[in-house]
């Protein structure tokens, strides 16, 4: 993935350069994070329902974005307008990967629901390497460019530049997003979905069926996933069988920044790193004498992460976890 | 101990003595890259032992491991290179490192200690990539790891005027150097069971095992939980330090490459696929994940290319793909791990059976 992007001082105002930087790395931070709360929203849904860290889920971001890259470039070669190709694109990469978050469920999670904690975890960890390498032998080690879908439009605005694809991101992903919410708030899915994550047991006693419940958030997830993956193909253009594993930690860290097992948390943790992890690595240069660069970025996910589960493991917006944390 | 000395046990003790001593010869008649195989399990036996206290003793998951290793790599390299120009011996920079990992052991630790689980794993695995990030970017502006590039030219281990690297004759039999340091680390290997087995019944241990298994209760009845999490972490880190140091002492050379994420998860799976806790079966674990894969890894290519005519998947893949399959069935059918202790066993059977 394409690290840290410099801006381009094309007319410096001599007095307020750090004001340009700081909007320009502001709208970055904004898109990554739409990115991160998409996945995020994966991570803290099965979260929430049956408390297990699907470490894959990253990996099936990452097959969402490949599969999109395949299905796409064949259709542009074969004639096809971009936008009928983007579409088909994108509409197969949702449902291979529903299928895929659902055949996780049922084939590696659903025999350890009862199991101590560890099993499911190294489990998921299992799968997820099962899946990185699945999608090598497939797709192979190279780096894959990922087709233009959308036309390169810039816009500016007070010093800040940014690009068609950029406003495309956080508008889709809060769409997506709305849409989430009024599926779990105003459905009855979405209530079944509540009173599992509450009580699973007495859940089960008032009629709903927790199995169809826990396939239903693995689902929901990994196609919120797979669109999160064409984003990120969109936005960075490059894709490789590793991007989903730090891609998926970090968006993990966004669900436990806003209290895992909260939509709402999750997305403003996604948010909220994406612009940490922007302004960190803009500005660590300066707060550090030049001595750590931009390079660092990575690892202010990482910091996040420990900060907020050393002083608020539930996170900004989650009730008490108790046990859990 | 005293079970030791009965004639059956002493027997048994013979026989392995005899076997360890025979099979650096045996490898190098595969040639001398099998006896480098065979060095690197013995080094992931250490590891393996080292996370064990840390998993399985005082179960606290920790997915970072292979930092406190890199940190005891890196001190070796930087204490005796020409990167620096230091040339310290290694039997001064060995306990060095072990100071420092230990350190990183605690600095890790005593943040985490009200982590549980899961999270604490995250947080491990959190922290072992800072220290890898760190080790890839500390060559500006100044050059203490020299990047992504790494550290070359390292001493290998000498003793006085004996070195480890190149064929010596020691008592009249030609030995090679991945050979001396095969005894090395069997040695140091003995060293790390010895603790383990003192440690396992040792108050501090069955301490570490009432925290494991419930840390209220542990708590209730006295054992200060926070003294003996942060001692499992410096105690486990030390020995990732030590293993650090022999490591860049035979291999000559490290870069951060080696020290990524996938081997973390590596160390782990073989405590947990061996049988957490339990010290044969850890020891098991770490053999079998070893040397498993070194064997697909020569195995794999040439059967391919007999049975198709090419190379249809890369062998380094599907040695993967096939460990990531492992850990996903291990944990399916035999969750306590292929060797479990006894206890273990037991217990997770009842708890299976008695589910909600």
């Amino acid at each position: 993935m394409k690290r840290h992007r410099k801006v381009p001082f094309l007319h410096v105002a001599v007095d307020l350069p750090k004001m340009d930087i700081f909007l320009q790395q502001i709208i970055n931070g904004l898109v990554q994070g739409s990115i991160y709360a998409l996945v995020a929203l994966g991570y803290t849904m099965v979260y929430g329902i049956m408390g297990l860290i699907n470490f894959a889920h990253g990996e099936v971001v990452m097959i969402g974005t490949l599969v999109t890259i395949t299905v796409a470039t064949t259709l542009i070669k074969a004639g096809m307008p971009v936008a009928v190709a983007g579409l088909a694109g994108l509409s197969s990469a949702v449902l291979v990967c529903m299928a895929l978050g659902w055949g996780l469920e049922r084939i590696a999670y659903r025999p350890l629901r009862n199991a101590p904690r560890l099993t499911p975890l190294i489990t998921a960890i299992g799968m997820s390497i099962v899946l990185q390498n699945v999608a090598m032998i497939v797709w192979g080690r190279n780096y894959l460019t990922f087709p233009h879908l959308l036309p390169k439009v810039n816009f500016e605005f007070a010093g800040a530049h940014f690009t068609a694809i950029q406003v495309m991101i956080v508008v889709v992903s809060g769409l997506t997003m709305a849409g989430l919410v009024l599926l779990v708030y105003r459905t009855k899915l979405g209530m079944a979905m509540r009173a599992t994550a509450q009580n699973p047991q007495v859940a089960s006693l008032m009629g709903v069926n927790s199995n169809r419940v826990i396939s239903a958030a693995f689902v929901i997830g990994s196609a919120l996933g797979a669109l999160a993956g064409v984003m990120v193909g969109t936005y960075y253009e490059i894709a490789h069988y590793q991007m989903g594993f730090m891609l998926g930690l970090k968006a993990f860290t966004a669900a436990v920044l806003g209290g895992i097992g909260n939509l709402a948390g999750a997305m403003a943790g996604g948010i909220l790193l994406g612009i940490i992890e922007a302004l960190g690595a803009g500005y660590i240069g300066d707060l550090t004498g030049g001595f750590l660069g931009s390079h660092y970025q990575d690892i202010f996910a990482f910091i996040v992460l420990i900060v907020v589960l050393m002083f608020k493991p539930s996170g900004l917006f989650g009730e008490k976890t108790g046990d859990r944390a | 101990m005293s079970k030791w000395l009965n004639p059956r046990s002493a027997f048994g003790i013979a026989l392995i003595a005899a076997a360890l001593i025979a099979l650096p010869f045996v490898a190098a008649m595969g040639g001398q890259a099998w006896v480098r195989i065979l060095n690197f399990a013995i080094l992931y036996v250490f590891l393996a032992l080292g996370l064990n206290i840390v998993v399985g003793f005082a179960g606290l998951l920790d997915l970072g491991y292979i930092a406190f290793y890199a940190v005891g790599a890196y001190t070796y390299a930087l204490l005796a290179s020409p990167h620096f120009g230091l040339h310290w011996p290694f039997w001064v920079i060995l306990p060095i490192g072990a100071a420092v990992a230990c350190f990183f052991g605690v600095l890790l630790g005593s943040p985490t200690l009200k982590l549980r689980g899961d999270y604490l794993a995250i947080v491990t695995l959190g922290f072992g990539e800072i220290v890898r990030i760190f080790l890839n970017n500390l060559n500006a502006p100044i050059n203490v790891t020299n990047g992504p590039q790494g550290i070359t030219l390292i001493d290998t281990v000498a003793f006085g005027d004996f070195r480890f690297s190149g064929t010596s004759q020691v008592l009249g039999v030609s030995l090679s150097g991945p050979q001396k340091y095969y005894f090395l680390l069997v040695a140091l290997a003995i060293f790390v069971i010895i603790i383990n087995l003192r440690l396992q019944n040792s108050r501090i241990g069955r301490a570490w095992q009432a925290i494991r298994e419930d840390e209220i209760a542990a708590k209730a009845i006295g054992i200060n939980t926070r003294n003996l999490k942060l001692l499992a972490f410096a105690m486990g880190a030390s020995f990732g330090g030590v293993a650090g140091g022999v490591f860049s002492a035979m291999q000559g050379f490290v870069s951060p490459e080696s020290f990524s994420l996938i081997e973390s998860i590596m160390i782990l799976a073989m405590v947990v696929l061996g049988g957490m806790g339990h010290i044969p079966g850890v020891i098991l674990g770490a053999v079998l994940l070893s040397i498993l894969p070194e064997v697909l890894r020569y195995g794999v290519g040439p059967l391919q290319m007999a049975l198709f005519g090419k190379m249809l998947i890369d062998p380094e893949s599907l040695r993967m793909l096939i460990f990531g399959l492992a850990l996903v069935l291990v944990m399916r059918f035999k969750p306590a791990g292929l060797w479990p202790s006894p206890e273990r066993k037991r217990e997770l059977s009842e708890k299976r059976a008695g589910a909600v």
